[in-house]
């Protein structure tokens, strides 16, 4: 990289140091200060049962977020990349126009959607399928969805990007041997794809570690997640410092993750 | 590896032609592969000759025309149920898998036995010099490698047939040398029939018992590589393989001497290069024409030498070196001459 491309990059380094980097650093310093220094606060944040729970229960949605998103723009993806043109045109409606509404909407399109006295649970009663409300929001069931939902977009694009990149050549090859279109799929193309796949998971576990607004609206209180308990300790029952080592904690466990898996892939593509 | 020619198969393709909406990729393909040889299809980018390879393969459906192996229908069975090998452009390796677990994969799709896998794989790996790169993975080896792979890959479950897609484009001269010996030790080992395309003329005539010459979709000429060279049936085919002089010849007469030729009396004459000599003087009898000496060039054994004819005709001769008189300099009035029973009316 020469000099003058450093320079172009500068503006941006000047607003992520801005925006980013000296209000962490000054979390940071909450965290060790408030109510008093020490580092009782990460202390609480690692041993309260509450907070643990939490997080254990942050970490168990993602989970299940990032494998059902991950699975799901899967298929989209091979329909995307793979199909005919109507086929591509209608996949390419359904992840770009959810992508541009707003996180809040969607959310509270869901729960229309969701609630007892939504859509489905009043068509499903009016054709006698069932006699009471499926409870789908208020729950873990209804924020996985609204997350899912937010997240294929995210997955889709890395993993469309990998299928772009397998050689058609190659699955060729594949059936010139008399391979079967499910063991090309599972033993050639899934592992091609890997890299994107990756990608894919690390995108959306992270981002799903840090949702505030979908749990909020469709948990409705009752899976509260770790940003969720972060502004609650904010702004509802304070404790600030508690909130900043939390805050740190977790920014501490994305930076491992993302650690983790680049050197996954570096090492995959290095090979 | 011992040579398995009851394996090989023969391929008749009779009326194929294929079409991509208006524009006619082949048009009335009719030939035969005979049991074990070694065909090259052989013409510039856009004749045709990919597609007539993928429709050999299965992967085109042909749109009209039906294909034969030994006698049997073969032209609507998909490229899962033919069990041909191919080698593409690329080499088409599996990435994520070894050497030795590449080659293994046609194996296993034939639920051969472990113990018949492993004793297979060992053997083509020796047979194809991998020995020691059996377990790394394509990118960690070199293009001849990993051609090395593709190679043994396709030939590992003893295929009727083998398709090969330009497999030696990337490959430097050497290597390509080099590969093309390996080529043919395969197939004398092997017994298979080879079906190879290619657009390099040379590759063309190192490796193959028989050249099929394509052009606009259309087969121009098939058939053994000093026949194409030698007897080109048309104007394509012997400008497109080789150099070849061209002269217009009127009433048996070329630019107002009375020559000798085959076939008909006027038309386009062809001589090869080589065919052609030289003389100081007029020659008394038999056929030539006069030109001036434009250029030569020293090319060891040859010379290469570059006429125009009074008629404004270029030639281009291509002499031993021992035959020429020294002090031979551009400008030289000089005559050209041949023998009429080498050259042929276009």
């Amino acid at each position: 990289m020469t000099r003058r491309h450093m320079l172009l990059l500068g503006p941006l380094l000047l607003f992520l140091a801005a925006a980013y980097l000296i209000p962490f650093l000054g979390v940071m310093r909450w965290s060790v200060t408030l109510p008093e220094p020490g580092l009782h606060q990460y202390r609480a944040a690692l041993t309260d049962p509450l907070v643990q729970s939490v997080l254990i229960r942050t970490l168990r949605i993602c989970a299940m977020v990032t494998v059902i998103t991950v699975a799901a723009a899967y298929m989209l993806a091979l329909i995307w990349v793979r199909s005919g043109p109507v086929a591509r045109l209608l996949v390419e409606l359904c992840i770009l126009i959810p992508f541009w509404i707003s996180v809040l909407t969607r959310a509270f399109g869901w729960l229309a959607l969701l609630s007892n006295r939504g859509v489905i649970n009043t068509w499903l009663q009016q054709l006698g399928i069932i006699d009471w409300p499926l409870v789908m929001v208020r729950n873990e069931f209804g924020v996985v969805v609204g997350m899912v939902h937010f997240l294929i977009p995210f997955a889709v694009f890395p993993i469309a990007t990998a299928m772009r990149n397998v050689d058609e050549r190659v699955l060729m090859a594949a059936r010139s041997m008399g391979a079967s279109r499910t063991r090309i799929f599972w033993q050639l193309f899934v592992p091609m794809t890997r890299p994107g796949i990756m990608g894919a998971m690390l995108l959306v576990f992270v981002f799903s570690l840090g949702f505030f607004i979908t749990p909020a609206i469709l948990g409705g209180g009752r899976s509260v997640m770790v940003a969720e308990l972060i502004y609650l300790r904010l702004f509802q029952s304070p404790n600030w410092g508690l909130a900043a080592a939390m805050s740190v904690v977790l920014m501490a466990g994305v930076g491992v993750l993302i650690a983790l898996m680049l050197r996954q892939l570096g090492e995959r593509t290095a090979r | 590896m011992a040579g398995s020619p009851g394996k090989a198969a023969e391929i008749d393709a009779t009326g194929i032609g294929k079409s991509f909406g208006t524009f006619k990729a082949l048009t009335d393909v009719t030939l035969t592969i005979a049991r074990g040889e070694f065909l090259t299809l052989l013409g510039p980018s856009g004749s045709g000759k990919t597609t007539f390879l993928m429709v050999l393969s299965g992967f085109e459906p042909p749109t009209t025309g039906r294909l034969m192996l030994d006698g049997r229908d073969m032209t609507d069975i998909p490229p899962e149920e033919r069990g041909f090998g191919m080698v593409f452009q690329g080499y088409a390796l599996f990435p994520h898998m070894t050497v030795e677990e590449n080659i293994a994969f046609p194996l296993k799709v034939q639920r051969r036995g472990r113990a018949e896998i492993q004793r297979r794989v060992a053997e083509i790996i020796e047979i194809v010099g991998l020995g020691e790169h059996r377990h790394k993975r394509p990118a960690g080896l070199s293009g001849g490698q990993q051609q090395r792979v593709a190679l043994a890959r396709a030939l590992a479950y003893e295929p009727p047939v083998m398709l090969f897609d330009e497999p030696f484009s990337a490959l430097d001269r050497n290597l390509r040398t080099q590969m093309q010996d390996e080529m043919r030790r395969l197939h004398r080992e092997t017994g298979t029939t080879f079906v190879f395309v290619t657009h390099d003329q040379e590759e063309a005539l190192t490796l193959s018992s028989r050249i099929a010459i394509f052009d606009a979709g259309r087969l121009q000429q098939i058939g053994p590589p000093r026949d194409i060279y030698e007897r080109p049936e048309n104007r394509f085919v012997a400008e497109f393989l080789g150099d070849i002089n061209v002269l217009p010849v009127v009433n048996s007469t070329l630019e107002g001497r009375a020559i000798t030729v085959n076939g008909k009396a006027s038309g386009d004459l062809a001589i090869r290069p080589e065919y052609m000599r030289i003389a100081l003087e007029a020659p008394a009898s038999g056929n030539a024409v006069a030109a001036r000496l434009r250029d030569l060039t020293y090319l060891g054994g040859v010379t290469r030498l570059n006429l125009r004819t009074e008629g404004g005709a270029e030639l281009v001769l291509s002499v031993p070196t021992a035959d020429l008189a020294d002090g031979l300099t551009p400008g030289t009035e000089i005559w050209a001459t041949w023998s009429s029973e080498r050259a042929f009316m276009l």
